[in-house]
């Protein structure tokens, strides 16, 4: 993908520093680009170990948590096995066989002394509890369910996500635009 | 000061199903000692800049045979920033069915209600508080057979 960006820039003519660039600087500035998507990944994968969730932070997708939550708002996730599960945690969830993790509040929680739990959950703006989410002939939700404990939020930056996912051509434009930009500035 | 005055229970699907009216007076932004709800026991205002609301919800503790530990959301409320931060709610029935998982409602002596809240903020962490002052509640040894609720 560097090569083609690089070769639709290089025959760009209000690109003159680009064209000023001899190869080495070219494979320079490509190695810079691999670099920072190398950190992104090692920060993101440092936040996974400290913060024990697969997921730690989550775009919220849907009003079931409104007002506190909108979608856009984004969520930071923990989930260290030292915090039980306590009511009224906001928990982070996914049903067996569903991609999409649910942001509900824990509503009920039944704990035998070995530590199992099952847990029920609803949504704040919703009338009634997520039975009717859960799978056919699920009644509780157990641990292994849990992606994370909602601890901290930030409101709408999680917009962005929601915007490159529900319009495909937003996120390669923004993509593109940002290999451009590292690509051609001069570190 | 909450006064509970607790019902009866009932079976059924083989559980057993508790109802609990209660009363609630609270007053959160009261900071003084001696009166009900503290916001950890210093001298914060909980309705800072940076709360945009309380998530309050009223829990039933208990432990049972088949279960350890039980907790149950009987009644929850949202109080935005700005909606008047006492309250005094008289005769609540609960929002939520108080099922237990199994029969460990009848004779158990020992359920304790607590107030507690989810503060949010405007942007930032989502801490859980628990009021101070709680309820113990026992339930009667036998249940009741079933009246219009």
């Amino acid at each position: 993908v560097a090569a083609a960006v690089a070769a639709a820039m290089l025959s760009l003519d209000f690109l003159d520093d680009v064209r000023r660039m001899n190869k080495r600087q070219l494979y320079y500035q490509v190695l810079n680009f691999g670099m920072i998507v190398s950190s992104a990944l090692m920060i993101w994968k440092g936040l996974m170990v400290v913060t024990g969730s697969e997921s730690p932070i989550v775009v919220v997708l849907s009003g079931s948590m409104e007002p506190a939550f909108h979608r856009g708002d984004l969520l930071f996730l923990t989930n260290r096995i030292e915090d039980p599960i306590r009511v009224g945690e906001i928990v982070v969830f996914r049903i067996e066989g569903r991609e999409i993790p649910i942001v509900h509040r824990v509503l009920k929680i039944h704990e035998k002394q070995n530590g199992d739990i099952k847990f029920l959950t609803k949504g704040d703006n919703n009338a009634v509890d997520d039975r009717g989410l859960y799978k056919q002939g699920q009644h509780w939700l157990e641990k292994k369910d849990v992606v994370g404990r909602a601890r901290g939020f930030v409101p709408y930056i999680g917009i962005v996500t929601i915007l490159m996912n529900d319009y495909p051509k937003f996120k390669y434009a923004v993509l593109f635009l940002l290999g451009l930009f590292v690509l051609v500035h001069r570190e | 000061l909450r006064k509970n005055v607790e019902d009866f229970t009932g079976p059924r699907e083989r559980s057993d199903l508790g109802f609990v009216t209660f009363d609630i007076t609270a007053d959160i932004l009261n900071r003084k000692n001696g009166l009900h709800i503290f916001w950890e026991k210093n001298t914060l205002i909980i309705f800072d800049w940076n709360v945009k609301q309380l998530f309050l919800y009223l829990s039933a503790e208990y432990s049972t045979k088949n279960n350890a530990l039980n907790q149950v959301v009987l009644w929850d409320k949202i109080m935005l920033r700005g909606d008047n931060p006492r309250l005094s709610l008289k005769d609540m029935k609960s929002k939520y069915f108080f099922f237990d998982d199994g029969n460990g409602l009848k004779g158990n002596r020992n359920i304790t209600l607590t107030l507690s809240w989810n503060v949010v903020p405007n942007a930032g962490i989502l801490p859980l508080v628990t009021g101070s002052g709680h309820v113990s509640v026992p339930f009667p040894d036998t249940y009741e057979t079933t009246k219009s609720y």
